[in-house]
């Protein structure tokens, strides 16, 4: 339960003079579900995107797994699934295919990837129908099937950026509960980006409020929660306004 | 199927598949197929007239199926110097940034593949495409000529064909690679379309006419030794070289034209003594092998391009 999954640190990414990420320092345990919390450009999906390889940090390192995401970042990828923020399917394919091409690149056989994509289909809660191609698909049913295709591989670890953008909220809450559940039974390590303070406070065990690139504080979710508004608080400490949402 | 397939041929089956199935291929091989019936048709028509008393390349009635014509409209060698890039970029312009556009690009990227394979895989999808549809369309301009000449090829000319097919893949492999590498580097795809457009075009027209210009401006004297007019000549036609065009047909000519024995002027000396006859087909491959490692080393600049462009990339979702 201890061991650390997620290292970062000094990590830095420069965009010519700006720093979008600044040496930050972090470490997400096994089976922990950490929040990133932080506003519209606070750094947290490029702070993703240097986990996963997807871009070159300026300074600093990122170990997911042990393994140096930067220099064997197929590695990296193939034990962690990650659910880009607005993510896209092949419009022409139906879900299912869309999962059973992702399977396919990772190698996973034909006859398991069928019947766990159907599996899953139906855990996400999009129907399983078999004609309505991914094109068809509203946004929130877009980001239900994103969920299937990060899980389809069996990673250990699920990098979600922003994954209830567009999902309604009798949604938002199957959407919680199904990454506890996920995180409970096979000991998921999840990383979860948001901008809402509630979903955050609801199912994480920490959070990191990032701001203008920087950690500004770690936060154990258990140890606010004797406080009323605790983390609300303390958001509201960093960044003023009395807004909780975008 | 219990064998796993690798990813690499995993992306290819799907790109594959998905020109297959496009709009954008349909049309493009209704304009091929169409042209290359027109200038059939005008070859068979005139295939008569096309063979002269003397012409060494007499023997081969089946190669003036593919360079005879008219006047009227073009031949089928002329078409493909001037569709086969079109078909390349229509291949291959929005690679990339469509990918990027929908949103996929970035989640085909999390997965456990090398960056590489993946406009590999586009390159290599496209041109298997491209590959067969050219090959299917010589051998259908093939079983027409049998049809109406009767005569069936011979075996040297069977193997020129496939070596042209051959060039002309190597050809639209080149347009291929660059619109490839500009659907890298342009995040629009119609800006990508616009660009290697514009590359053709540079090529096709304007390249030649600025060709001429320096021509002009340096041409020598009335006065000139022979020795000078030939290193003009040389200098002019390695000018013209440096357009892919010039060189695919350069090739084409060769190979479909026995009797083309060099591609450079020749002085009286070299012609004195020789039988206008046709070269054997090692002989002309021999002739036009530097054309073709030419085209080739575009198409690795092209690919070397996009892969230093592509492979330390910040791939963002949209
Ligand atoms: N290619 C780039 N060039 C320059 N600056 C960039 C580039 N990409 C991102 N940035 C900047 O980096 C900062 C962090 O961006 P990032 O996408 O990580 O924010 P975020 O926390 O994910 O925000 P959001 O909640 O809107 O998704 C922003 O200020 C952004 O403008
Ligand atoms: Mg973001």
């Amino acid at each position: 339960m201890h061991e650390p999954i997620i290292e970062l640190h000094d990590l830095t990414k420069q965009y010519g003079k700006f720093s979008a990420v600044d040496r930050i320092n972090l470490t997400v345990r096994k089976g922990e579900i950490f929040g990133i919390l932080g506003p519209n450009g606070a750094g947290k999906s490029t702070t993703i995107l240097m986990m996963l390889g997807l871009t070159d940090p300026t300074s600093g390192d990122v170990k997911v797994c042990g393994i140096d995401s930067t220099r064997n970042p197929i590695q990296v990828r193939e034990k962690v699934g990650y659910l880009p923020e607005d993510v896209g399917f092949y419009d022409d394919m139906t879900g299912i295919e869309n999962l059973l091409y992702t399977a396919r690149l990772n190698r996973i056989d034909e006859k398991k990837a069928q019947a766990k994509a159907r599996e899953l289909l139906e855990r996400v809660g999009l129907p399983l129908d078999t004609k309505k191609k991914a094109g068809k698909y509203s946004r929130g049913m877009r980001q239900r099937l994103g969920l299937a295709d990060v899980l389809i591989k069996n990673p250990e670890v699920i990098i979600l950026d922003e994954p209830t953008s567009g999902i309604d909220p009798a949604g938002v809450q199957e959407f919680m509960d199904l990454i506890r559940q996920l995180r409970d039974e096979n000991g998921l390590t999840v990383l979860f980006s948001s901008h809402h303070l509630d979903q955050v406070q609801q199912i994480c065990d920490r959070v990191g409020l990032f701001g203008g690139g920087k950690l500004l504080a770690e936060v154990n979710i258990e140890e606010l929660q004797s406080e009323e508004h605790g983390l609300e608080n303390m958001y509201n400490r960093y960044f003023g306004g009395g807004k909780s949402h975008e | 199927m219990n064998k796993i397939q690798s990813p690499f041929w995993v992306i290819v089956r799907k790109e594959v598949a998905d020109h297959v199935r496009s709009w954008r291929f349909i049309i493009l091989i209704a304009i091929i197929a169409l042209t290359c019936m027109g200038s059939l048709y005008t070859a068979l028509t005139n295939i008569g007239a096309a063979i002269k008393p003397n012409d060494p390349d007499g023997s081969f009635l089946f190669l003036k199926l593919f360079t005879a014509s008219d006047g009227t409209l073009p031949s089928f060698v002329i078409f493909i110097s001037f569709l086969g890039p079109l078909l390349g970029i229509g291949l291959g312009f929005d690679a990339i940034n469509s990918e990027q556009n929908k949103g996929t690009l970035s989640r085909v990227l999390s997965q456990p593949i090398h960056r590489d394979y993946l406009i590999n895989a586009k390159f290599v999808g496209a041109l298997i495409v491209i590959g067969v549809m050219l090959l299917t369309l010589a051998l259908l301009v093939m079983g027409f000529g049998l049809i109406a000449i009767g005569i069936p090829p011979t075996a040297e000319e069977f193997s020129r064909i496939i070596c042209f097919i051959g060039v002309s893949i190597v050809y639209v492999a080149f347009w291929l690679n660059l619109s490839i590498f500009f659907s890298i580097k342009f995040k629009q795809a119609a800006t990508s379309a616009l660009a290697c457009i514009a590359v053709w075009l540079f090529f096709s027209v304007f390249y030649n006419m600025i060709v001429n210009l320096v021509g002009k401006a340096i041409s020598p004297s009335a006065m000139a030794s022979t020795y000078q007019i030939i290193s003009y000549q040389k200098f002019m036609l390695n000018l013209l070289r440096f357009a892919p065009s010039m060189l695919f047909n350069e090739a084409t000519t060769t190979l479909l034209m026995p009797s083309v024995r060099s591609l450079g002027p020749l002085t009286m000396e070299q012609v004195h003594g020789a039988i206008p006859s046709p070269l054997p087909l090692g002989q002309s491959l021999m002739v036009v092998w530097p054309q073709l490692t030419g085209l080739i080393a575009a198409t690795v600049i092209c690919f070397a391009l996009s892969y230093a462009s592509f492979m330390r990339k910040e791939i963002r979702s949209r």
